[in-house]
């Protein structure tokens, strides 16, 4: 079956990120680097998205569409990228997606 | 009494050992959790509508079977591969050990929601019908047939595997349905809403599931300390509630109504289970707490010392501020009432919403002499709480001042 992960930033692991010292964050992204690779056999396809602030949103259901700022919840999590694999079934996607090493949130849906 | 309840315990029994089974094959025949669920329920309703006119049948297994691959034939007709798989299916089918485990870890599978889990649990595992489950939780039929029906959904649509969990991830897993199996317990002995006290059925189908998963899981000394904590509770049962329904404290029961032979299985299955794993976990250690008050002669021969040593042990393995509420109790045995007021101090934010916080506060004021204080303690305890018998219990202790 195919899954995507989405991957969940909260406003306190961006601000972790951007405490940290120039060493602490390549070693972070290392870390990201090395579960993509770990599971390169699974993973179909990824993106990494640029920041929250420099999302879009439209609104199609008001007649006119309506163009505004910002992701389409204002919230303290925001999805800020994506994977998709392809694996046996839920808990293989469950056991690829816990040892993420990145932002503190997984969003696991089957692709329909 | 007329016959007809215990014509339906027995019904109910039935139903209960053989529909999990027929699940359990048929989910691993068609691999459909789904369909094979639907077939088993319309089985289970027809027995129960025809079996009280007709009688159980000598085989019941075979019969809801018969039923179930019948209904099957007819309806899967556009499936032609579970058509062409109950074909060939002949009586007996094969019920292998690990089907069922399968079933109720895909019941209890952690991507449900536990409300979800309970009712699919209830439902696959022990064969009882949506309005029944209903009836149990005091919920709308239609709240618990929606949430099978998602939760049936949600196993199909998002891959959720029907296979007992590897090695590795056995322990969070089987930590997950003793959960379930837990909270059905604890639902069915003090329950939390306004209509009823407790629910007995509850209870029954919770120990049953705990003494399916000994038998089905040897090696898994939780399930055994769960099973022996549920049954050191019942045998306690008929002291619990006077003859007016009213809620009798651990202190005033009369324990000549205690099961004195289940308490002395119970806690052999307990030391049983100690020695041959020496491996302690939460449900263990309530249990043995429990068994220090069930062999206790009288209140006052309690052995609080030892309550107290477990509290500690079972604090550390599973740390709660329930759990440190209850330690607190057995402090004041060991330490006096001051010391436990002094612990209670710590756990007001965390319990403030919890009614036994506040009626055990109200204890401790009352033994110290601050009764005024002791007041409100019950009055905001009685607030909080929705059961019935708690609810004039704490009445009953207001009138007294």
């Amino acid at each position: 079956m195919k899954y995507v992960l989405m991957f969940v930033e909260t406003e306190q692991f961006a601000q972790k990120l951007e405490a940290m010292g120039e060493l602490e964050r390549q070693d972070a992204y290392e870390a990201v680097g090395r579960w993509f690779a770990e599971h390169a056999d699974k993973i179909t396809h990824h993106t990494h998205l640029a920041p929250v602030h420099t999302a879009t949103t439209m609104r199609l259901d008001q007649g006119e569409p309506v163009v505004t700022d910002g992701p389409f919840v204002e919230g303290k999590e925001v999805v800020s990228g994506f994977a998709e694999i392809e694996v046996a079934d839920l808990d293989e996607a469950l056991r690829v997606a816990r040892s993420w090493p990145a932002c503190p949130i997984v969003e696991i849906r089957p692709v329909a | 009494m007329s016959d007809a309840p215990d014509g339906r315990e027995v019904l109910a029994r039935v139903v209960r050992e053989h529909a999990g089974r027929l699940a359990a094959s048929l989910v691993s025949l068609l691999g459909d959790f789904s369909a094979a669920e639907d077939l088993v329920q319309d089985a289970v309703e027809t027995a129960l509508r025809r079996w009280p006119v007709e009688g159980v049948p000598d085989r019941p297994d075979a019969w809801l079977f018969t039923v179930a691959r019948r209904r099957g034939l007819d309806v899967l007709r556009r499936e032609s591969n579970y058509r062409a798989k109950l074909a060939r299916l002949t009586w007996p089918v094969p019920a292998e050990r690990d089907d069922r485990l399968r079933l109720i870890f895909t019941c209890c599978h952690p991507a449900l929601s536990r409300p979800a889990q309970i009712a699919l649990t209830l439902r696959v595992v022990c064969g009882l019908s949506a309005a029944q489950i209903a009836a149990a939780f005091v919920v709308p039929e239609s709240t618990v047939a929606q949430r099978i029906t998602r939760a049936k959904r949600k196993i199909g649509e998002a891959g959720i595997p029907y296979r007992v969990p590897p090695e590795e991830e056995l322990p969070g897993r089987l930590g997950e349905v003793l959960a379930v199996v837990y909270l059905l317990f604890n639902e069915g002995y003090l329950s939390t809403t306004a209509e009823r006290a407790q629910a007995p059925d509850l209870v029954e189908e919770a120990e049953w599931l705990a003494a399916l998963l000994v038998n089905l899981m040897p090696k898994e000394p939780e399930a055994a300390g769960l099973l022996a904590l549920i049954r050191l509770h019942r045998a306690r049962g008929a002291a619990r509630f006077d003859g007016r329904g009213r809620l009798v404290l651990l202190a005033d029961q009369d324990r000549s109504l205690w099961d004195r032979d289940a308490i002395a299985a119970a806690t052999a299955l307990l030391t049983r289970t100690a020695r041959a794993h020496r491996r302690p976990g939460p449900y263990q250690l309530q249990a043995a707490i429990v068994a220090c008050h069930a062999e206790a002669a009288s209140f006052a021969e309690t052995d609080w010392a030892q309550i107290l040593v477990l509290y500690d042990m079972l604090l550390h393995v599973a740390p709660s501020p329930v759990t440190r509420l209850h330690r607190a109790v057995a402090l004041r045995h060991v330490r006096g009432p001051e010391a436990a007021l002094a612990e209670l101090d710590d756990l007001g934010s965390a319990l403030e919403r919890y009614p036994l916080f506040h009626a055990t506060r109200a204890e401790l004021l009352r033994d110290l002499g601050r009764d005024d204080e002791a007041r409100r303690a019950d009055e905001r305890a009685l607030r909080l709480t929705a059961n019935p018998a708690q609810q004039e219990l704490l009445e009953r202790r207001l009138g007294w001042d």
